[in-house]
């Protein structure tokens, strides 16, 4: 049976689509745990009523027009594809499964 | 089984199911460029020309919201009566997929920009909108050539909005109806050509049903549905699926709560994945997007540009311009027909008449090789000129046979109706003395007719009507050789 | 004609404009002391000699067309290789965008070349912009030039020390949590943060977007200036750019005299390294003596920024690292021949350690769950941090303290401890997660006569004050003597 830290980060890991080896889950795990140990503090601060920061400036209602820009030539959106077939990116067989 | 009144659908066991319908609709929003980068979108471009560093996902490339987005989606809210919130904002969904580029698509979670509105269908029910958003479409991957899945990127971060309705419908044909509506309206306003072939209209569902008088059991959500013919089906499968499986009484055949694909091919709903391997979206505020905010100018702006909607179009061409409800339908569908069939009637064309021509020869015309025209509005034949026929027509000058030969004309050249008419050799002949003169001789020889018609049997007037029409080689105005037959038999009586 | 190395980027753009020097000799001594030093200090990465030598030249050439020179005419400068410049390789100092050459060239680049500057290379840093020492490079480590055992700090190390070393006169580096205050504390140079969205992170590689910003290295305040000047402003690409005129390069030639100089005792607890509290004490003594008002400010949540900065960072960068799949750009490993696994073998062979760990860290302070506890939690503390400051502007023009609680500590000191390493950032990221304006400026030097370290002073204004905190560090660094070219040799004396 895993502790639950190691749980956590073997699931945190494949949402995160980080492929890590038992090892080093063992490895990071009690990072992990020293780490969220260290910022627990922060369930101490009194946050009663305070709004959410959620961005650094104080901006609203940023549009810009729409108008054209010009897209870039293929080969250039393709150029550091690692595997580019027939001006489409190629990518392992799948089937549907998106969101 | 078999469906009773109102949704209700009676399984084997005698079971009375009530079936719970809810619809989210991904709809493509017509603006020149995507949501957040300034490329220009068009339908079947060649792969990855129509691509930025934005929407390719380059390393340090920024979104920047397309102003023309919000307010075509300001005013998709106002045409569905809902309302549009001062402050929105944009937020992150993450998930990783071939087609996302960013590993994220930029979505609204819990501040959407619209909440509340809705559709009434012609029964009269309300279907009620939980909420819509603005989101940025993904790429496309195509699946079914060669060994590889192939990732064209055009597609990516053009605008959708989502509307979500409450889980209100409880059949196929509501959910049906409802479609159809939206449709109609956003196609009205002009904010979406809501073509499903091109894909800028999606619609997935959720389904459930549960015996009359219980509480709701697990919804089962069925993605990516491409027509109304997908939706509807898939709808009636799950149903029928859903019922079979609580009527085995067996618990461990119960749908499960997941997500579903419908297979065109095999007309069925197939897992795509389950609870399970849910999605853990980690939605968070984008930090590349200040807050959205709408004020009153820009909701009355967007207010002012919304047309008639054709749920109005329809009552008031029943009412005043005295349709058919069928024909009222027909003329509304669609508002380019719409306006096109109320240009006829302002220039003086006949309703009923209109209606008719439009229903039955102007719009098969679409379809016609040789007229080379997709939508009405690109036929050469414009209201005025269709009023001119109708008039014709209407007072005699030609008859309605002869007119649809017209129409055709008209259609191919662009002619007026009075040119082709006379170019054609078309027109009546409403000259009485000829009229009598073919009449005369038509009689000559056909006494027992005659007196057919004399002893009361005007039916028989028919049968003189034929020979005078073939003297005329069709010119003569048919109402004109009736009378003018009754008048020599009486006259000479 | 001074030396090339003697000359700040002011100086050298002027004796260039008047003929004393070409474009192409500057860049060529540019060229010449990264040969001479690189080996040793692994400032860059990739320098890109004959694209800067032929734009160089074209300088040359337009400047002898009668072309009006632009404010940086020749000065050659070091961009940090998470910066956008067409053509050029943008790694990241990451496997997994090992190649990578952007279709495209970022704002603020585009803006320093419009200025007349020429770009000779990409430089060294922690791997996505995570780290504080340069350790976390996947290429290899940059060394301090004032001691080759030690750190130059970071995550902007190559471009501090490209400065510090003397190759170039400026760089470019982008701070988060600090990666240009403290790197610059360490290397003995000026490092400005402007206030969050005073210059256009477009073509900027994300790391915390809501933390990120472009920030120069320099010799001295007045190239700050000038490079603020140059690439500040509103940009339509970047939506958080603010709507305010590019920063004065003119301002920065204010008194110290009447102005009020908060000094919270926050930023001085009792584990302060003594040699660096008695450096900045003085200096903020300097000021007095210099006729400023030192006021007792207090930043109570200054306590918890480390990990408030460390949750929104993290889960900001968990997503922006989310695109790097292996479907459109760097090397991809093919891993079981799934979609999914394919993006989770390109994910595992192409991030380092740091990277993994604060992705997951991101990942999982935003997942289900957890969400509320950990990162809606963060949101609301950062509020309260913001706030407290906007109290503390109330009473003061700006706030002084020290950049970083040490000089620079030994390569591989903290390198296994990632919680030590995240506190080396403590007194940095309370500025950034609030967006605020502040620079370091060097303020003295600690250690032994033969073994000297340098100690930077920190300046913070209110938003949008950029002017202002630039005008101070400029009458600090005009007040005293701190500047110093650090050794041609390693360990030397200055
Ligand atoms: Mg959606
Ligand atoms: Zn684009």
């Amino acid at each position: 049976m895993d502790s639950p830290e190691l749980e956590i980060v073997k699931r945190t890991a494949a949402l995160a689509r980080l492929e890590i080896t038992d090892a080093e889950a063992r490895t990071l795990a009690p990072q992990f745990a020293r780490i969220l140990a260290q910022f627990q503090v922060l369930t101490s601060v009194d946050v009663e009523g305070v709004e959410p920061m959620t961005g650094a400036t104080r901006l609203a209602d940023v549009t810009r027009a729409d108008e054209p820009r010009a897209s870039l030539p293929r080969a250039a959106t393709l150029a550091n594809a690692p595997d580019e077939r027939d001006g489409f990116y190629g990518v392992p067989k799948t089937i549907g499964g998106g969101s | 089984m078999s469906t009773a009144a109102a949704g209700v659908v009676s399984g084997q066991t005698g079971t009375r199911w009530i079936p719970v319908i809810g619809l989210e609709v991904h709809c493509q929003l017509d603006t020149r460029t995507k949501l957040f980068c300034g490329c220009e979108y068009s339908f079947g471009a060649e792969p990855n020309t129509i691509t930025c560093p934005v929407c390719t996902a380059q390393p340090g490339a920024l979104p920047v919201l397309n102003s023309a987005a919000l307010e075509y989606a300001v005013r998709a809210a106002l045409a569905l009566n809902a309302d549009v919130a001062p402050v929105s904002k944009f937020d992150r969904k993450n998930y990783f997929y071939c087609d996302l580029p960013k590993g994220y698509q930029i979505s609204q979670f819990d501040l959407p920009y619209c909440t509340g509105g809705g559709i009434q269908l012609a029964s009269g029910k309300f279907i009620r909108l939980t909420r819509i958003h603005m989101e940025e479409d993904a790429g496309k991957a195509i699946h079914d050539r060669g060994d590889a899945t192939l990732v064209d990127l055009n597609r990516a971060g053009v605008p959708l909005i989502e509307s979500v309705t409450e889980a209100d419908m409880c059949s196929a044909d509501e959910a049906h109806e409802y479609l159809t509506a939206l449709k109609e309206i956003f196609q009205y306003i002009g904010v979406s050509d809501c073509d499903m072939e091109k894909g800028s209209l999606r619609c997935d569902v959720n389904v459930s049903v549960h015996p009359e008088g219980e509480p709701w059991r697990t919804k089962v959500e069925v993605k990516n549905l491409n027509s109304f013919r997908n939706v509807r089906a898939s709808i009636q499968y799950e149903i029928a699926r859903q019922i079979e499986a609580y009527e085995t009484g067996d618990p461990a055949q119960y749908p499960e709560q997941e997500t579903r694909l419908f297979d065109v091919a095999a007309g069925v709903t197939r897992t795509m994945r389950s609870k399970e391997d849910a999605h853990d979206y980690r939605y968070f505020p984008d930090p590349d997007l200040p807050l959205v905010t709408v004020d009153a100018v820009l909701i009355e702006r967007q207010r002012g540009l919304l047309p008639e909607l054709p749920v109005a179009r329809r009552a008031r061409y029943e009412s005043e311009l005295g349709l058919s409800a069928y024909d009222a339908g027909v003329m509304t569908a669609a508002r380019d027909v719409a306006d096109f069939f109320e240009t006829v009637v302002r220039v003086g064309g006949d309703p009923k008449a209109a209606a008719n021509w439009i229903a039955n020869d102007v719009l098969r015309a679409l379809s016609d090789p040789d007229v080379a025209a997709s939508s009405i509005l690109e036929l050469l034949v414009k209201p005025n000129d269709l009023a001119e026929l109708i008039a014709l027509v209407g007072d005699g000058t030609v008859s309605k046979n002869a007119g649809r030969e017209v129409l055709d004309e008209m259609l191919r050249s662009g002619a007026r109706a009075k040119d082709v008419v006379q170019a054609m050799g078309l027109e009546q002949v409403q000259d009485t003395s000829q009229i009598d003169e073919w009449c005369r001789a038509a009689l000559a020889g056909r006494e027992a007719t005659v007196a057919d018609v004399r002893a009361g049997n005007l039916k028989a007037i028919g049968a003189l009507m034929g020979p005078v029409m073939q003297a005329s080689k069709g010119s003569a105005d048919p109402q004109l050789v009736r009378a003018a037959l009754l008048r020599i038999i009486g006259e000479e009586g | 004609m001074s030396a090339y190395e003697e000359l700040d980027a002011t100086a050298l753009a002027e004796s260039i404009v008047r003929g004393e020097r070409t474009a192409e000799e500057t860049t060529a001594d540019a060229l010449r002391v990264i040969d001479e030093r690189n080996d040793e200090l692994f400032a860059f990465v990739s320098v890109d000699r004959e694209g800067a030598l032929a734009r160089a030249r074209a300088l040359d050439e337009r400047r002898a067309a009668g072309e009006a020179p632009g404010p940086l005419h020749g000065v050659p400068v070091a961009l940090k290789a998470n910066m956008c410049l067409a053509g050029a390789e943008v790694s990241c100092a990451s496997k997994i965008l090992a190649g990578y050459r952007p279709p495209y060239t970022a704002t603020f680049v585009q803006r320093l070349i419009d200025a007349g500057a020429v770009p000779v290379g990409m430089t060294n840093m922690d791997e996505f912009a995570m780290g504080s020492s340069s350790e976390n490079s996947a290429f290899g480590v940059t060394r301090n030039p004032w001691d080759v055992t030690r750190t130059p700090g970071g995550s902007s190390s190559g471009s501090a020390v490209a400065v510090a070393s003397g190759m170039v006169p400026i760089a470019l580096g982008s701070d988060t949590g600090g990666s240009v205050r403290q790197p610059a504390a360490m290397c003995g140079i000026v490092g400005y943060k402007p206030t969050y969205g005073r210059v256009s992170r477009y073509g900027l590689v994300a790391f915390g977007s809501s933390l990120d910003q472009v920030s120069p290295f320099a010799r001295s305040t007045r190239d700050a200036c000038r490079v603020m000047e140059v690439i500040s402003g509103p940009d339509e690409l970047d939506s958080t750019c603010v709507d305010a005129p590019p920063v004065a390069a003119g301002a920065g030639t204010g008194a110290l005299a009447g102005l009020r100089v908060g000094v919270p005792p926050e930023y001085f607890p009792d584990d302060l390294d003594a040699d660096v509290r008695a450096c900045v004490e003085a200096a903020i003594e300097a000021m007095r003596a210099k006729g400023a008002e030192i006021v007792p400010v207090s930043l109570p949540h200054t306590d918890v920024a480390i990990p408030t900065y460390y949750v929104v960072a993290t889960a900001e960068a968990s997503s922006n690292l989310a695109r790097y799949d292996g479907v459109r750009y760097g090397p991809r490993a093919e891993g079981d021949g799934t979609l999914q696994g394919m993006f989770a073998a390109t994910r595992d062979a192409g991030f380092g350690d740091e990277v993994k760990r604060r992705i997951l860290l991101g990942t999982y302070v935003l997942s289900s769950g957890y969400h509320e506890a950990w990162y809606g939690r963060a949101l609301r503390v950062r509020r309260l941090l913001a706030d407290e400051f906007d109290v503390a502007f109330q009473e003061v023009d700006v706030v002084a303290c020290p950049t970083a609680p040490t000089a620079a500590f030994s390569l591989g000191e903290k390198s296994a401890d990632p919680v030590a390493m995240y506190l080396s950032d403590t007194m940095t990221v309370p500025a950034s997660l609030a967006g605020l304006p502040a620079c370091s400026v060097p303020c003295g030097f600690v250690g032994a006569r033969d073994a000297q370290l340098p100690v930077g002073l920190q300046v913070i204004g209110r938003p949008l004050a950029d002017e202002l905190v630039l005008a101070v560090a400029r009458a600090f660094e005009a007040a005293t003597d701190h500047r110093r070219r650090p050794p041609r040799s390693a360990g030397g004396a200055a």
